[in-house]
């Protein structure tokens, strides 16, 4: 009988098989894009940096019971009767039975916790402009400050608290007192920047929505996810990107940012308003000599039958003008590809386009279709980005 | 902690083990250790301190440390099935906590001791995983990390399904394996061929003399076999030598856990009841009975809807007591209880019984009421109801529910299903189903083990039904 007191500070068993289990977090979520870009918690995350996903390759499969089809004993306050309730469809406690050395089955799925800028910069990885075109005349240098030095002198805007509170303690420490303050003008640190200049094409894209009333929940949660990713796509990878939005269902008009992702509407579809609109607004501000231009449009392709001699007319128009047309057909989730194969917007311009070769046409039935249909749009092709 | 804390802590423990053997108890002698909060949460993911390396201990590491790290829960105590026992107090105690803790490990400890269902545990078993552990790292250096990682992946998906009497297989399997060894001594590389002929001259003789069957059983374990990792072990068709070897660690290991797993119930009862008295019998102060009195409520409270394991086995060994203290006048009459027995009863039951054995002998009606136990189940897919109320019923359920330690039960039918070497599992259907998307996955893992195809059979949506897996595409039928 004894109580001992060792030193465990080298005992890190348990951190180094969590980093195995974090390697296991970040193949599957490598694993698992396709169903993590469409998640609602990321979409809807609303700035925030991390957000909790659930991913399903992360389970420890077991031969197990089915727990909903199974008995469970409880234990009630005294006063259960047969008959009651004591619990709607969501686990109300995880039962007897679980052994020591057993492992919890009490949660469904693991949800991995995942950083949405890390999640971007594995999906970006294969992504850029297509067909993206140096543009002699207007070939900006977009100019870019980096703080990227400390110096002891410095304007006190500029001032580095954090590494000037490091800086006191250090010296604090040097004359024997662990303490921090008594702030003299040595512990001052200052963080000055370099001016950076980068050369890129001009490029704007021109981000189409239909919003009739046949644009359901979920074919506008699609639309809005996948330019969720384009929109910060752009954002990450290029300076010197202009995004107009333009939303439309027999009239289009162009929005912000904010009441393109949120605006609902009703009434019909014609779509070769949006792109007249989009013309308009090339013509007018956005010249191709000196733009490379690149028009998306998100549509359940339920497209006025009058209009659309005129939607193919004007897409190779646009086609003509731009470096690459992207269109997205939504179909009702969960339904397959083949369902509607004539009649929609897809099938018409699968038909009946000029030119082809700059015209990129998606289905999204799923909400796993997302990535995909993003790796379509910004895959690699063309001439490749100056650098 | 200070050196006076300790010192103060080391006569608290002289003391409560005085306390403890005055009631009967008879631990292991026990060694406690202090230790912060990480070094706690590693022992309890790991369950043993030093086991193999795998990402699943890594993230029940990480999620008992966030728990821990958020306030939502702590561990007080961890205690190690060893002679000498060991027992981890977490550094944060406080004293009275650290008592309690130390009251509560020498309960369990005396369980570890003297139930019969450990009589066969190995007592040295923290040398024994670190062994493994340091095999399993040369594995990892020779055949690479990912390799034998995605292996123990499919070994731990089946590590449930092992014979909690194993050792009595083990006896007869070395036995075996020692005639096999001089039988296989014989042979040349070709020999086998001539073992056809006569395989077959034997088979014509026991049409006959239905004798000398001895030849087949050492070919053909007997089947079936609930011991699915031990079958893998022996008979899989593609297994290499360190797999195997892995495989019998990991048996090892499970083997040394299964008492824990079929004694969940009762261990915690016991040490709960044991800590309370034990407590009772220190000169504590005022405020730390109330210190005490909180905690203690903690541990052996009910959770609205849950079964709380300390709770449940407490009340029923409370209940034994009172029974075999004052029977009734049938219980004297019939039984021939003569009354005062209570304490020589408990610890009878402590020795005697694992968790199914002591629901279905001691949960009375009483004390089914006393607790408002029930059964509840999905209506209609939507609402969670109380379904049973009589007690037997009650009772029976959950006797069903520990059977197999929670896990269903399966077996082994034939190895060589098809004559193709096939393995085919049967699942012994007792009511619940399986999980169906779970069980195509965990099917998987066994054909990783075995090789080749592999199928269960099972009952889904109310008919038997046999999933396949030939490596490339599942079946159902």
């Amino acid at each position: 009988m004894s109580i001992q007191r060792n030193d465990w500070s080298l005992q890190r068993k348990g951190i180094i098989d969590q980093e195995r289990h974090k390697d296991r977090v970040k193949e599957a979520i490598r694993k698992n894009l396709g169903s993590i870009v469409s998640n609602e918690a990321i979409i809807l995350s609303d700035g925030k940096r991390t957000v909790k996903v659930p991913i399903r390759a992360l389970d420890e499969y077991k031969f197990r019971f089915n727990y909903q089809k199974a008995k469970h004993v409880g234990q009630g306050d005294g006063k259960t009767r047969l008959g009651d309730v004591i619990g709607r469809e969501s686990r109300p406690g995880t039962g007897a039975g679980s052994g020591q050395g057993g492992q919890d089955s009490g949660t469904d799925y693991y949800e991995a916790e995942v950083n949405i800028d890390e999640i971007a910069s594995l999906i970006f990885e294969d992504l850029q402009l297509p067909y993206l075109e140096e543009k002699a005349k207007k070939a900006v240098q977009s100019r870019k400050t980096q703080f990227n030095e400390i110096r002891r002198t410095g304007v006190i805007a500029n001032l580095d608290k954090r590494r000037m509170i490091l800086e006191n303690i250090r010296r604090n420490a040097r004359e024997g007192k662990a303490r921090f303050g008594d702030i003299k003008k040595e512990d001052l640190r200052f963080k000055t920047w370099e001016e950076v200049m980068r050369y890129e094409s001009n490029a704007v894209v021109i981000a189409m929505i239909d919003v009739s009333g046949s644009m359901g929940e979920f074919k506008k949660y699609i639309a809005r996810s996948f330019y969720f990713w384009m929109v910060r796509f752009l954002r990450t990878k290029y300076d010197n990107v202009e995004i107009v939005f333009i939303s439309h269902h027999t009239e289009a008009r162009e929005v912000t940012e904010e009441q393109f992702f949120t605006q609902g509407e009703s009434g019909g579809t014609v779509v070769s308003s949006a792109y007249q609109l989009a013309l308009e607004i090339i013509n007018h501000r956005y010249r191709p000599t000196d733009w490379n231009i690149y028009p998306f449009h998100f549509s359940d392709g339920d497209n006025y039958y009058s209009d659309n001699e005129e939607a193919v007319k004007l897409a190779d128009e646009l086609i003509a003008t731009c470096n690459l047309f992207g269109y997205g057909e939504i179909g009702e989730e969960g339904s397959s590809s083949y369902r509607r194969s004539s009649g929609a917007l897809l099938s018409i311009f699968s038909d009946r386009l000029q030119n082809k070769d700059r015209f990129v046409g998606v289905r999204i039935d799923d909400k796993e279709d997302v990535y995909p249909a993003l790796k379509q749009f910004f895959g690699k092709r063309g001439v490749e980005t100056p650098a | 902690m200070e050196d006076r804390e300790i010192r103060e802590l080391e006569a608290a423990v002289e003391q409560i083990w005085e306390v403890a053997r005055g009631f009967g108890l008879d631990p292991y002698p026990t060694n406690f250790e202090i230790v912060p909060a990480t070094v706690m949460y590693e022992v309890g993911s790991y369950a043993l301190p030093g086991r193999y390396s795998h990402w699943t201990f890594g993230k029940a590491y990480h999620r008992m440390k966030t728990m821990y790290d958020f306030g939502l829960s702590k561990i007080y105590e961890v205690v190690i099935n060893t002679n000498p026992a060991y027992g981890f107090l977490l550094e944060t105690n406080s004293p009275i906590q650290n008592k309690m803790v130390i009251a509560h490990v020498l309960g369990h400890v005396d369980f570890f001791k003297n139930n019969s269902y450990f009589s066969k545990t190995n007592r040295r078993m923290v040398e024994s995983v670190s062994t493994h552990a340091q095999r399993m790292m040369e594995y990892e250096f020779k055949f690479g990390r990912k390799t034998v990682e995605r292996f123990l992946d499919s070994v731990l998906a089946i590590e449930e399904h092992i014979d909690p009497y194993f050792f009595i297989k083990r006896d007869i399997s070395i036995a075996e394996e020692k005639r096999r060894e001089e039988y296989r001594r014989k042979d040349g590389p070709y020999d086998d061929l001539w073992l056809l002929d006569q395989r077959r001259n034997e088979k014509n003789a026991s049409a006959e003399h239905n004798e000398s069957k001895e030849g087949e059983n050492a070919a053909r374990d007997r089947l079936p076999e609930k011991d699915l990792l031990f079958y893998m072990m022996k008979n899989s068709p593609s297994l290499t030598a360190w797999q195997r070897d892995a495989i019998a660690m990991v048996h090892e290991e499970m083997e040394y856990f299964v008492p824990q797993m079929q004694t969940k119930i009762m261990n915690e009862g016991w040490a709960s009841i044991w800590h309370a008295r034990i407590m009772r019998e220190l000169d504590l102060s005022d405020n730390e009975h109330i210190e005490f009195a909180n905690l203690h409520s903690g541990v052996v409270s009910p959770q609205k809807g849950q079964l709380n394991p300390y709770y449940l086995g407490y009340k029923i060994y409370e209940e034994i007591e009172r029974r075999w203290n004052e029977p009734s006048t049938e219980e004297r009459n019939k039984f021939g209880r003569a009354g005062n027995e209570g304490r020589e009863k408990i610890f009878e039951v402590r020795e005697l019984e694992n968790d199914v054995s002591f629901l279905r002998n001691y949960l009375t009606e009483e004390l089914c009421e006393e607790l408002d136990l029930f059964v509840f189940e999905l209506v209609e897919e939507e609402e969670w109801t109380i379904t049973e109320k009589r007690w037997e019923r009650v009772r029976d359920q959950l006797v069903s529910n520990m059977t197999n330690f929670g896990f269903p039960y399966l077996q082994v039918e034939d190895g060589d299903y098809n004559g193709n070497r096939e393995l085919y599992l049967k699942h012994r259907y007792e009511g619940t189903e399986l999980d169906m998307r779970y069980a195509r996955k965990a099917l998987e893992h066994v054909h990783a083990l075995w090789g080749r195809p592999v199928h269960l059979e099972t009952v889904a949506d109310d008919e038997s039904t046999v999933l396949h897996f030939n490596g490339n595409e599942h079946a159902e039928d």
